[in-house]
């Protein structure tokens, strides 16, 4: 129904703007999705965003998306439809946006461009993308206090740079706690495909493993966990409703801050061309309560989140060696954001091949 | 752990062989729906649905099963009332359910379903090794193989069936003889939407209870494939599906166990194998070309 009243929606305001009628006085926000908002994880959690941004500023702004627009050629005809409706700024959500974005902007210098998780700018397009990895340093730790058999099970989807880093992060947590730790790592090639995250999930538990970790967006993976009595975490989404005796925490992604703070700015025309990649400290990335675990493991978790959150800590602190024994942050070093970013190689410690 | 191994292969396996074996009868009618994959996103959004609303996995399977035959009737009305082309209603058919679905199920996005139980049979159930294997499955793994043997007996035992394959293999003569082509080709329609949407149902129902939006992610597709693959035999279609789950789920336990070797080569895998088979089946000619229906695909417009 959504859809079709977007549709309808979308009519009505071009007859209305048609009519000359005039909406001047409201600054009109628009996002751009590339999955359907239905789907309980990425583009969800950014629509989330965009209504916390309708409540905030009431109704100094109006709203409008586009949800399921294929990267590509689409996407530019999406983006700069958006822009002559009169929007004012635009977020573009996913990486293969960036080009389009960054083509429109140069045709509408006056509306602001944010391009989620890319890394091209311009006077009128800011980026920004969320350090997930921080939360998965504390799955890490989680997995690592309450596994009994010291072995995680960890479904991903593409070796692109954010899950590399989300791995090492997580092993990283993991090491803190039990230097022994070890991971299990099995690739799905997809993002979503629940048939699929749930045969992994089978296929981890059956080997061994007494926790799954993913990097999927469906929630099958933690419905395995729940039938068999073992543990997990969920992705994007708060997904205790679907496991709620095996969901630890989940790592949720939460735009909405970042969202009004954007808006607010363009309202007050102090708007910049920013960098922005925001963690825990921001309200990015939060975790989903934790649950389903001992009392101490929580404590450690809450702690740890505390020492993320005031920036005592960075989940990237040397000394990291990868996998080949090669030391590659000196004790005390912070892994610059470039590396991060460009991350295609694993810590010590991990049994599997990076598909290249 | 080869129990473990056995199980999931039956889960992974199920929902090819359901939707596969309904297209094996459309095809042998000489109908080619490659609207597959939109009927079994419908079967699974109707699935979840009806299950979400009732409470009852089993009447959501129903729902799975009458929304699949529902939409195929709007392909069979396009192609065989008004004589469209058939792979382009078929693609228009996939693109059409996935939207719908999508639409119907926007509401559901997020709910915990409820899983379609397997069976336990004490005693049987809890034999070793093969209790679970045999007896412990939920009811569509009996269903899929009942409908696999109903088809093989119907297509080759019965007049029904001799007639069916006649429409198939020659509709000009079939519809001179007094058999009525359109007719019999909507009945084999609506079996292979009913088919699908049972496959689809499976998905949100027994596989994993949850609707999100495309969730039969492909799988249509490898059913259509698994059709050829089996050269339209019933039989073959079993050892298909059960290859391709079989390889699937493979791919998963390798990798968990450390093989080196690159994930996305086994993700390849089990199509690499269906492309073998069929080169090695389609190297026997005379077989080949004797089970292709040879009216596969052409549109009928009876004399009036």
């Amino acid at each position: 129904m959504k859809k079709l009243m977007l549709l309808a929606g979308t009519a009505l305001a071009l007859a209305v703007s048609a009519a000359g009628a005039s909406a001047a006085d409201k600054l009109k926000a628009c996002w751009v999705y590339v999955g359907p908002i239905g789907d309980f994880g990425y583009s969800y959690q950014h629509d989330q965003g965009r209504l916390q941004v309708e409540k905030e500023l009431g109704d100094k702004v109006e709203t409008a998306y586009l949800e399921n627009v294929a990267e590509g050629p689409d996407a530019e005809r999406a983006i700069e439809r958006f822009a002559r409706e009169g929007c004012k700024i635009i977020f573009t959500t996913s990486f293969g946006f960036m080009d389009p974005t960054i083509k429109v902007a140069k045709k509408f210098p006056d509306v602001k461009f944010e391009h989620a998780t890319g890394y091209k700018k311009a006077d009128n397009v800011a980026i920004y993308n969320a350090r997930f990895y921080e939360g998965r340093y504390i799955l890490g730790q989680i997995a690592a206090k309450e596994s009994k058999k010291g072995l995680a099970g960890y479904i991903v989807s593409f070796p692109i740079p954010e899950v590399v880093m989300g791995i090492n992060s997580f092993m990283l947590g993991a090491q803190s706690i039990n230097p022994d730790f070890k991971v299990k790592i099995v690739w799905v090639n997809s993002w979503f495909d629940p048939g699929k995250e749930a045969d992994a999930a089978k296929a981890l538990f059956d080997q061994g493993a007494d926790i799954v970790v993913q990097h999927t967006d469906s929630t099958a993976a933690l419905q395995v966990a729940e039938e068999r009595g073992l543990k997990g975490f969920g992705q994007s989404s708060d997904m205790a409703k679907f496991a709620p005796k095996a969901q630890m925490t989940a790592i949720v992604d939460d735009w909405g801050p970042y969202y009004v703070a954007r808006v607010k700015a363009v309202l007050d025309g102090t708007w910049t061309s920013t960098d922005t990649w925001g963690g825990i400290k921001d309200g990015e990335v939060v975790m989903a309560p934790y649950a389903n675990m001992a009392d101490d493991t929580k404590a450690l978790a809450e702690a740890t989140q505390a020492k993320i959150a005031s920036g005592a800590f960075n989940p990237f602190t040397g000394p990291i060696s990868d996998q080949d024994g090669k030391e590659r942050y000196a004790a005390g070093v912070v892994a610059p954001d470039g590396d991060l970013l460009g991350m295609n190689w694993y810590v010590k410690g991990i049994d599997d091949k990076l598909p290249q | 752990m080869l129990e473990a191994f056995i199980l999931t292969v039956i889960t992974a396996s199920t929902p090819l062989l359901l939707a596969a074996i309904g297209e094996l009868v459309v095809e042998r009618s000489g109908v080619l729906n490659l609207g597959v994959e939109g009927m079994m996103v419908m079967g699974a959004v109707a699935g979840f649905a009806v299950t979400n609303v009732t409470g009852s996995p089993l009447l959501g399977i129903l729902g799975g099963l009458v929304a699949g035959a529902a939409v195929s009737l709007l392909f069979g009305f396009v192609t065989l009332t008004l004589v469209a082309n058939q792979v382009a209603s078929g693609l228009a058919l996939t693109l059409f359910g996935l939207g719908l679905s999508g639409l119907i199920g926007e509401a559901y996005v997020g709910t915990p379903g409820l899983r379609l139980p397997a069976l336990d049979l004490p005693g049987l159930t809890d034999l070793p090794v093969v209790g679970r294997i045999l007896f412990g499955q939920d009811v569509l793994v009996y269903v899929s193989f009942a409908l696999v043997a109903a088809v093989s007996w119907f297509l080759f035992r019965t007049r029904a069936g001799l007639v069916l394959r006649a429409i198939g293999d020659n509709h000009g003569s079939a519809h001179a003889l007094g058999y009525s082509v359109v007719g019999v080709r909507y009945l084999a329609v609506m079996f292979g939407g009913a088919c699908a949407g049972l496959g689809g149902a499976y998905l949100s129902v027994a596989y994993t209870p949850q609707w999100v939006e495309n969730m039969s992610a492909g799988r249509g597709w490898i059913a259509l494939a698994l059709v050829v693959f089996s050269s339209w035999l019933p039989g073959r279609l079993v050892i298909g599906a059960y290859l391709f789950g079989a390889v699937s789920i493979l791919n998963l336990h390798a990798q968990a166990l450390g093989i080196g070797i690159p994930s996305q080569f086994l993700t390849m895998l089990p199509y690499l194998a269906t492309i073998v088979v069929l080169v090695a089946i389609s190297g026997n000619r005379r077989a080949t070309a004797f089970n292709t229906p040879a009216c596969l695909g052409k549109s009928f417009v009876p004399d009036r």
